[in-house]
């Protein structure tokens, strides 16, 4: 029970995708102007991330290892994925067509947000199982959201500061990025608890 | 190889079936988004955009067909709040639609008003009253400066005058810091 | 009786006592230059609609005559301040931070002060509605610098009964010693006031507050009320700290009850009113006078600071005069120190907002340092004593994020000024709230304007499409019966018909008729035009009087043409001929 905690802090916190890991950068500068957008992206993330760990386990497991087609793995897991996108994209257009509006390009651009295949072929590096998979997925999700939530609370107070011109707009952002990324380098430490 | 065909292809049956599926159950009816974009424009329906009104406007936008520029009564803080419900960039007004004025209602001349009714017609929201070959007049609180009236009128009777502050209008300014010279004493 | 606190506050230096040693002068007769006395009365005095003026130049008007109407309920009523002459209704400029103008009716004052007949108002034999009416008229306001409609205040909370009436005495700013004046000189008729106030909401009981640095009115007020023996009435004293006499902060240091943000101390059974409100409520229902003065503190850089009974539109000039400001004087300031706005000029008038006037120097208000950045110490949310955080409020108003700044509730914010007060970085944080607050309201009325303006334009809409319907279908019903009409006639004349439809098809043009002669089953269209140009045939109809001529009138009408075709080659020599 505790490796499943472990599993989860570890992939919020630790290892967090964006701040860590460096990955899915794309939709977390794009989409963090504002902290609805954000909570949005958050949770659409999330639920494809983890749909997608879930999926790829499933294919890598039962499908691919089987006939020694290990060499497709990236290929289907794409396929998987964008699947998984375009339900999602489907679902929140018919419940939010205002968020919908607004992650815009960044919507189907999940599937390309390397995150999401990152996260599965971790998984498979790993060698999690299916419970496991589907925890880790899970955990980086909700980091990924977590630093989107973070990054536009800034990003939101930002917009009353004071900043230099040259600086305004992404440049600021990536400054600040870069300053968070330095505060959860400090998490590092977590597993030494263990 | 042939397994290797046979799992993609597989894959791609099952996937397509769930996607073709989910299109049908999901199939999104109607447009909320034009409402949004619709509270956010003037109301002025002078066409300045192109478009017979507001509304058309706003579901134009909606379809990503109208670029968010092209509104001059809603000047620059309309773009921005365009750009920002949309989440598109924001772009200064268009000049071929118009450039951004002061909030002007039309005034009726009525020595030279001839009761022909024309500007009645064109105005889009009934803010003139009268009858033919009578005097007519604008309602000034109804009246939302868009100047279709102006070009239609056979007699050149009707102004734009800009409307003037006044006690309650008046808006408390931007706190300014007075930079004074450092005096040595 | 057990007190509450509310958080934050200051204590500034008060300088009450200067203008506390002589007793309320009756303000002197306008007069300047030995120029004829003018009144200039503001029509717009209260929060709500302008007033529709009465009186025109010319009029003769007598003291605590109407001349300007309540425009619908949320306004309140003007009235002549002295009998005389309305020399113009006119725009003159306002006692108003901004300088501009609005439309005053200007009285030359005869002198002789010629009541209007006043008859006391009797408010037990009347309906509360009638009394609120009343009031209006009576141009009835809030005397503590809000000038809110009293009317408006007058209705019982939840279930027609209000707990506790609050009388605001308190009177918490610098410099002002209007009421404290008030309650010393009138102690008497402001508890009269009180208890038409306590009758008319119902109330269960009446405190009222003062701040304990005024011992004088709080005797007197306490004389007042045993003298009056009444046994629901307190007097109470607070404690002195700046804000206390705010309404929602003297409500929770007399009852503890906080009013939290949107809603009404009525929900909770509490209403407040001050007492110069009651002192004017006192005057109207039981003198029948109007609200047409008001107590005036003159205080600052003045050499002799007093508190004057001020007719409502006497011009500050006449005012001061009597105090004698200094001559470094630099500036006029209505209100406090704290929240006084800054007036454009000594010529405008009293009004029922000035509670005080405070003539400022250098020396007095020395210019407040540089503004410098933001520390985000948190002083002046320890000092809001609106539960505010100024801080985000400065934040997001400097920055114009206006929504945010309404996320953090701007708009309970009192502007008391004391953020600004304590601020170490010397921040005008209170402009900052006034420019935020000045806007989002301008935005929301542009706003409702769109949405007017959208409503009429799918208005308009709807009956265009529904006139376009109407016509269509009047026309629809016009040609199904003239396709009745030329089946009929199909029906019955067969032989007839191709003839009938060639000679048709002729009379409109002969190529574009589809339908030639041997057409033995007429074509419907070609049915239609004819019985369309029957119907025309029909309606052209001969003037009866050109038929069955007498020979006379044959050669009457000869001549007339001929005298016209001769008029017409004279004019236009160059034309042919008609016909």
């Amino acid at each position: 029970m505790t490796s499943y905690l472990f599993i989860v802090l570890g992939a919020v916190l630790v290892n967090n995708v964006v701040f860590v890991r460096i990955l899915g950068l794309c939709p977390f500068m794009g989409v963090s102007k504002k902290l609805e957008t954000a909570i949005g992206m958050g949770a659409a993330t999330t639920f494809v991330l983890t749909m997608a760990c879930g999926t790829s386990y499933l294919i890598d497991r039962w499908l691919l290892m089987p006939n020694q087609l290990e060499y497709l793995r990236t290929l289907s897991f794409i396929v998987t994925i964008a699947a998984i996108v375009q339900l999602t994209e489907l679902v929140i257009q018919k419940t939010s067509p205002m968020l919908h509006q607004v992650l815009g390009i960044y919507l189907p651009l999940i599937t390309t947000n390397c995150a999401v295949l990152g996260v599965p072929l971790l998984n498979i590096g790993m060698q999690h199982n299916l419970v496991e998979s589907l925890l880790f997925g899970f955990g980086g999700a909700v980091g990924f959201t977590l630093a989107m939530i973070l990054f536009a609370g800034i990003r939101e107070r930002l917009e009353g500061a004071d900043v230099p011109v040259h600086f305004r707009g992404t440049a600021i952002a990536m400054i600040t990025a870069g300053l968070m990324s330095l505060a959860f380098m400090g998490f590092a430490g977590l597993d030494k608890y263990k | 190889m042939l397994a290797a065909l046979l799992v993609m292809a597989l894959g791609a049956v099952v996937l397509g079936a769930a996607l073709g599926f989910a299109a049908v159950k999901f199939r999104v009816e109607g447009d909320p988004l034009t409402e949004k974009i619709d509270a956010i424009l003037p109301q002025t329906q002078c066409g300045q955009c192109g478009y017979p009104g507001c509304k058309p406007y706003a579901a134009a936008m909606a379809k990503g067909e109208a670029d968010i520029n092209q509104c001059p009564p809603g000047g620059d803080e309309g773009i921005r709040k365009l750009a920002d419900l949309l989440g598109r960039e924001y772009k200064p007004l268009s000049a071929e639609h118009g450039v951004e004025k002061p909030k002007a209602l039309a005034v009726i001349d009525e020595q030279r008003c001839i009761g022909c009714t024309l500007c009645i017609q064109a105005c889009p929201v009934d803010a003139i009253v009268g009858a033919a070959k009578q005097m007519h007049t604008v309602i000034a609180a109804q009246c939302t400066g868009c100047e279709l009236c102006v070009p239609v009128c056979p007699v050149d009777c009707i102004d734009m005058v800009p409307v003037a502050e006044n006690i309650t209008t008046w808006k408390w300014k931007y706190p300014v810091v007075a930079i004074k010279p450092v005096t040595t004493q | 009786m057990q007190l509450f606190d509310f958080n934050g506050g200051v204590t500034p230096e008060y300088h009450k006592e200067a203008s506390t040693q002589s007793p309320i002068a009756v303000s002197p007769a306008p007069s300047r230059n030995g120029l004829k006395n003018f009144l200039v009365i503001p029509l717009h005095q209260s929060i709500g609609g302008t007033p529709r003026p009465l009186v025109s130049a010319g009029d003769r008007v007598l003291k605590g005559q109407r001349i300007g109407a309540a425009d619908g309920d949320m306004s309140s009523a003007v009235h002549a301040s002295t009998s005389g002459q309305v020399v113009a209704v006119e725009m003159r400029r306002m006692p108003h931070p901004s300088g501009l103008s609005a439309l005053c009716v200007v009285i030359e004052a005869d002198g002789r002060d010629e009541w209007i007949a006043r008859q006391p108002f009797d408010y037990h034999q009347h309906t509360a509605a009638e009394t609120r009416d009343y009031l209006r008229d009576a141009g009835v306001v809030g005397l503590g610098g809000a000038v809110f409609p009293t009317h408006l205040k007058i209705s019982p909370g939840k279930g027609g009964k209000l707990d506790t009436l609050i009388i605001n005495g308190a009177e918490c700013e610098p410099f002002i010693t209007c009421d404290d004046l008030l309650m010393r000189e009138r102690a008497e008729a402001i508890i009269q006031g009180v208890v038409i106030l306590r009758d008319l909401l119902a109330a269960g009981r009446a405190l009222i507050g003062i701040e304990d640095n005024k011992p004088q009115a709080l005797a007197a007020m306490t004389a007042a009320v045993q003298a009056g023996g009444h046994q629901d009435m307190a007097v109470v004293a607070v404690p002195t700290r700046y804000p206390a006499g705010g309404a929602k902060q003297l409500i929770r240091v007399l009852t503890g009850i906080e009013v939290p943000h949107g809603k009404r101390s009525t929900d909770y059974g509490v209403q407040c009113f001050n007492v110069g409100t009651a002192y004017a409520i006192h005057e109207a229902i039981n003198l029948g006078q109007p609200l047409i003065s008001r107590i005036v503190t003159v205080a600052g850089n003045v050499a002799a600071p007093r508190n004057y009974a001020a007719l409502i539109g006497t011009p500050l000039h006449t005012l001061l005069a009597n105090s004698q400001p200094l001559p470094d004087t630099d500036r006029l300031i209505m209100g406090g120190p704290m929240m006084g706005i800054t007036l454009p000029g000594d010529e405008v008038p009293v009004v029922k907002a000035t509670n005080c006037i405070l003539v400022g120097s250098p020396r007095l208000f020395p210019p407040p340092p540089p503004e410098m950045p933001c520390i985000r110490c948190g002083e002046c949310a320890k000092a809001c004593p609106a539960d505010l955080q100024p801080f985000e409020l400065y934040w997001f108003s400097r920055a114009k994020i206006f929504g945010k700044a309404q996320e953090y509730h701007l708009f309970d914010c009192i502007e008391c000024g004391c953020c600004a007060y304590v601020c170490p970085s010397h921040i005008p944080l209170v402009d900052y709230y006034r420019f935020a607050k000045s806007e989002i309201w301008a935005n929301e009325s542009e706003k409702a304007a769109a949405d007017q303006a959208r409503e009429q334009y799918e208005f308009r809409q709807l009956r265009e499409a529904r006139e376009a319907q109407e016509k269509a279908a009047r026309l629809a019903a016009r040609t199904a019966a003239g396709r009745a009409a030329a089946t009929n006639a199909l029906a019955m004349a067969p032989v007839t018909a191709p003839a009938a439809t060639s000679a048709a098809a002729s009379a409109v043009t002969s190529a574009a008729t589809p339908v030639t002669e041997p057409a033995q089953t007429p074509s419907p269209q070609a049915a239609l035009i004819a019985a369309a140009l029957e119907r025309a045939r029909a309606q052209q109809v001969q003037p009866a009087n050109t038929t069955n001529l007498t020979p006379e009138q044959q050669a009457e009408i000869a001549a007339i043409e001929a005298r016209r075709a001769q008029i017409r080659t004279q004019a236009h020599p160059h034309l042919p001929p008609d016909d």
